[in-house]
């Protein structure tokens, strides 16, 4: 009995730790990464966490034009990523919760919190925020097929419609003929995990110029603690997207905690791997963004068809 | 049978009351159609918890089968959205259609009658029957259609629908023929196994889906739905679309269920229909301004969304895979009674913003949130679920469909059903779009004219059938495990042995992460507002904008702005027509902006063919000389004519 509680009980640790502790650091080693690579030497690793501190304790100013609608944005996508992370995989370490369709929950969950932000954006009537609005609808629906393509290659190489036989499948890597599709799926959902968290090159989360941005801009009227829960609600989202594309690159350890940490370490990579990209590459006009992620949306379903032969 | 019978004679009678009455007939047509629906929905639900299920037969063989009426588990399945869209229509029609607007008797009248004639429908099991009861259906919705036919527009609108249905029944004349020959009774009932496959199955398969498929709306027969949806009064266009146009799903459903073998390529047909009604609605749906014609391409969106389930099922059926079937067709069963409830309520609640500000212009609106509070908070739950978005009951049914491709290309049977994920995947995002768009430019923000700052919130009697449909949303949307017996008896006609869908799909989990969901919800909630109490409340200021002192309503985004991106990236089928502005010169002119997306059949085909094949028709001009004697000689030439043909 106490054998089996105990990996259950770390494995609960574990997660709780990740989903709530861990994700504002993300966005602080992308940060230090940048600014290394600039020859600065950057806010602490640990600045996100002292501005959640920060803004819990300032209090909110509302707009007169706004309604409840513009709390449930953060709210409704704080809520919507808890939930979905349940469902993700932390490495190959055992699923807290899986069944068959899950992926279809957690991409509608997603789905619920893009909702509701862009709603509370346009609940403050203002022209930059709608224009925001207006580029993240448009961007994600070239982004949503790419996901769904990745899928639908996934459980067809497992033959499982559950997040967690198709990320922690043993293997795929190094079995000849799987190798080259999933390349191509983490290539397609590379570019949306950087378009859906905001990242350059699709979108510079430090750009100084509203008409540029597009998640930005669409939280420029919240204060307070609903701004806190944004950007703990932003870093939320690196770490959940993230573990689809860390997971099928990890390898299988023999202890289960060895695995939570391999999890840990594939997590902090990515924040490395992101930190380079957004030194070294430039962001792409707004015209281009569509054509990058329709490359995203060719790549998984190349993958796709590549299984089927 | 008898609980049926009265219900359908209570909503037959339901406006007569009100002719003779001086006051309160609107209040007691709305309560004779609510005893109506009572008692239909205890019949349907008798039938859905496996009671037994009634019929009427005659005692003789008068007209060429004894069976006249047989209420099985797919009749009650439809039954249910049809009474319970009527029921809330008739009394959100007492305020929201008075005396003002015209006709409110005769509106209450021949809404009474196409309800009864929906109830017949549903469960005729005759063919005559069935064209009669389709027959005064059809003809209620034109009556209702044409209420406001002072409008050149209402009637034009109308007159497309008098026509399309007409087309559609006639191949339905047609088809039920070819039928009748083959099975040799007017009973609707099976078919011989080999006929679907053989050349007289397909012709009476191709007839039956142009006639089914023009009232439901699939994508190339669509063209009266927008106009007719968006003239008609709000409760009606809620009828339509909730369920008239279900009609035409129930005609696929029933043919489904006569086909013991169907070929593979029915199904891949209702594949292909479906996606392209279900992205091209959505697409269309995109770049309308008037509110109304966009839900109506909403509903050609989810009329695709169920046939991609009905084509999945097929496939199911025709290369024997039972669970697919099962997901399929639980699916888009699910998805019919679904779609009724949020479009029958996007339908009202944006019937409720017309009432209050007089325009469907999605450009004239804005702010409604803060004086029509309940309508808002209708609006949003029928967009939130017809997005698809969990925790409400659009999730449940695309989640079955989702899970149907997923097991057939997962299965290595069927791979190309990963064309139903993607575009169940493209619907989704873009349904999201539009409805932030909508529900975005007409409740949030400030008011752009004077009529949507004047707006106030609907009478009770309108927010009453709102909160009954929002709250069906969510209970199927949280509850799902529910009504998933019922489902299984509805479905269970339409092959054999299939198994049951709550033991395909996890529910129970549904239910878990929604409460999950809910709860984390009001704990933030909580959390943020807790933030907000411990100091003094800062006053309301306005929204921050950049650096302007205050943003002017009309610098909003609008709803074409917002649109823009996309209709501009899927202009190679939506073809906008755009006005763009001319600045020209340091000092330009005022200017104006326009986008314009036309309907694809309609306005950019249809009419063009037909105004050419009436300019070609003048040529006939020559022989109409309006002479009698001239005519009395073409009548002797054509009986020459036929004398020397039949002769030789």
């Amino acid at each position: 009995m106490s054998q089996a509680l105990l990996p259950t009980l770390l494995n609960l640790l574990l997660r709780a730790f990740v989903v709530l502790l861990l994700p504002p650091l993300i966005p602080g080693i992308i940060t230090k990464i940048k600014a290394w690579m600039a020859g600065r030497s950057g806010p602490p690793v640990l600045q996100l966490y002292y501005d959640l501190a920060k803004l819990a304790q300032k209090q909110a100013v509302f707009s007169r034009t706004t309604t409840w609608v513009f709390l449930a944005g953060p709210v409704g996508t704080v809520a919507a990523l808890l939930v979905a992370s349940l469902l993700v995989p932390l490495g190959h370490t055992a699923p807290l919760l899986a069944f068959e369709g899950d992926v279809i929950l957690f991409a509608y969950l997603l789905g619920l919190g893009r909702f509701l932000t862009v709603l509370s954006a346009l609940d403050t009537g203002s022209a930059f925020e709608g224009m925001g609005a207006a580029r993240e609808v448009s961007f994600s629906a070239l982004a949503e097929p790419a996901l769904f393509f990745g899928f639908a290659a996934l459980a067809r190489a497992t033959g499982s419609l559950s997040l967690t036989p198709m990320l922690q499948s043993h293997g795929m890597w190094t079995a000849g003929h799987l190798s080259g599709p999933l390349m191509l799926i983490l290539a397609g959902w590379g570019i949306v995990f950087l378009a859906e968290n905001s990242r350059i090159p699709v979108d510079d989360p430090n750009t100084h110029l509203e008409l540029t941005m597009i998640h930005e801009v669409m939280v420029l009227d919240h204060s307070g603690r609903p701004l806190a829960l944004i950007l703990y609600g932003a870093s939320l989202k690196l770490v959940v997207l993230g573990a689809l594309l860390v997971d099928p690159l990890l390898p299988v350890l023999s202890k289960g905690w060895l695995n939570g940490l391999a999890f840990l370490g594939g997590l902090g990579l990515l924040a490395v791997v992101v930190g380079v990209v957004e030194s070294t590459t430039a962001r792409f006009r707004m015209n281009k963004v569509p054509q990058f992620l329709v490359a995203g949306v060719l790549a998984s379903a190349f993958a796709f068809l590549l299984l089927l032969v | 049978m008898r609980l049926y019978l009265l219900s359908l004679l209570l909503a037959a009678c339901s406006g007569i009351p009100g002719l003779f009455l001086r006051r309160r007939g609107a209040e007691v047509s709305a309560g004779l159609m609510t005893a109506s629906a009572l008692l239909g929905l205890g019949a349907a639900v008798g039938v859905l918890a496996g009671g037994p299920v009634p019929s009427l037969r005659l005692p003789a063989l008068a007209l060429g089968s004894p069976s006249l009426l047989i209420l099985d588990a797919v009749a009650a399945w439809f039954l249910i959205p049809v009474l319970l869209l009527a029921a809330c229509g008739a009394w959100y029609g007492v305020r929201y259609w008075e005396e003002a607007h015209g006709h409110p008797r005769w509106v209450r009248l021949v809404f009474g009658g196409l309800t009864a004639a929906l109830v017949l429908l549903v469960a005729a099991a005759h063919t005559w029957l069935f064209l009669l009861a389709w027959e005064a259906m059809a003809i209620g919705a034109f009556l209702l259609v044409l209420t406001e036919d002072r409008l050149a527009e209402t009637r034009r609108a109308a007159w497309i629908y008098l026509v399309s249905t007409h087309t559609g029944t006639l191949c339905l004349f047609g088809a039920f023929a070819l039928l009748a020959g083959v099975v040799g009774t007017w009973d609707l009932g099976a078919l011989p196994r080999g006929f679907a496959a053989s050349r007289l199955g397909t012709q009476t398969f191709l007839l039956f889906m142009v006639g089914f498929g023009l009232k439901a709306g699939v994508m190339p027969l669509h063209i009266w739905l927008p106009p007719a949806h968006a003239a008609a009064p709000s409760h009606v266009s809620s009828l339509m679309s909730g369920v008239l146009i279900k009609m035409g799903i129930l005609g696929m459903v029933r043919l489904i269920t006569w086909t013991p073998d169907p070929p593979l390529w029915w199904g891949a047909l209702f594949l292909g229909l479906g996606g392209v009604s279900g992205i091209l609605g959505v697409a269309f749906a995109l770049g309308q301004h008037d509110l109304k014609r966009l839900l109506a391409y909403h509903s050609i969106e989810n009329i695709g969304i169920i046939l991609l389930g009905l084509g999945l099922g097929l496939v199911g059926k025709s290369t024997g895979q039972p669970a697919l079937e099962a997901l399929g067709f639980a699916g888009a069963l699910l998805h019919v009674l679904n779609h009724s409830l949020f479009k029958g309520l996007l339908f009202l609640a944006g019937g409720s913003v017309v009432h209050a500000t007089g325009t469907r212009n999605l450009e004239h609106l804005g702010g409604l949130a803060k004086t029509m509070p309940w309508t808002s908070g209708a609006f949003l739950a029928g967009s939130w679920a017809i997005c698809g978005l969990p925790p409400l009951n659009g999730f449940v049914s695309e989640w079955f469909i989702y899970l149907g491709s997923f097991r057939a290309m997962a299965g290595a049977r069927w791979p190309w059903s990963v064309g139903v994920l993607a575009a169940l995947a493209l619907i989704g995002a873009l349904a999201l779009a539009c409805f932030a768009k909508a529900y975005g430019t007409v409740f949030l923000g400030t008011p752009r004219t004077p009529a949507a700052a004047a707006a106030h919130e609907a009478p009770r009697t309108m927010l009453l059938p709102m909160a009954v449909l929002a709250g069906a949303c969510g209970l199927i949307g949280v509850f799902p495990m529910a009504i998933a017996p019922a489902l299984d008896r509805a479905i269970a006609g339409l092959g054999e042995g299939l198994p049951a869908s709550s033991k395909l799909a996890h529910l129970p989990l549904v239910t878990v992460l929604a409460l999950t969901l809910a709860l984390l919800a009001l704990g933030l909630t909580r959390w943020v507002r807790a933030g907000r109490r411990s100091e003094p409340v800062p006053p309301k200021l306005p929204t921050w904008d950049c650096g302007y002192a205050e943003a002017l309503p009309r610098a909003q985004y609008t709803a074409s702005s917002f649109a823009e991106g996309l209709v501009t990236g899927a202009s190679w089928v939506l073809f906008p027509k755009v006005h763009g502005p001319q600045v020209q010169g340091p000092f330009p002119e005022p200017t104006r902006f326009e986008s314009h997306v036309p309907d694809p059949v309609l306005d950019r085909a249809l009419e063009p063919a037909f105004r050419l094949g009436a300019r070609g028709l003048a040529l006939l001009h020559f022989f109409q000389t309006g002479q009698l004697p001239i005519y009395l000689l073409y009548v002797l030439l054509t009986l020459l004519f036929l004398l020397i043909w039949m002769v030789v």
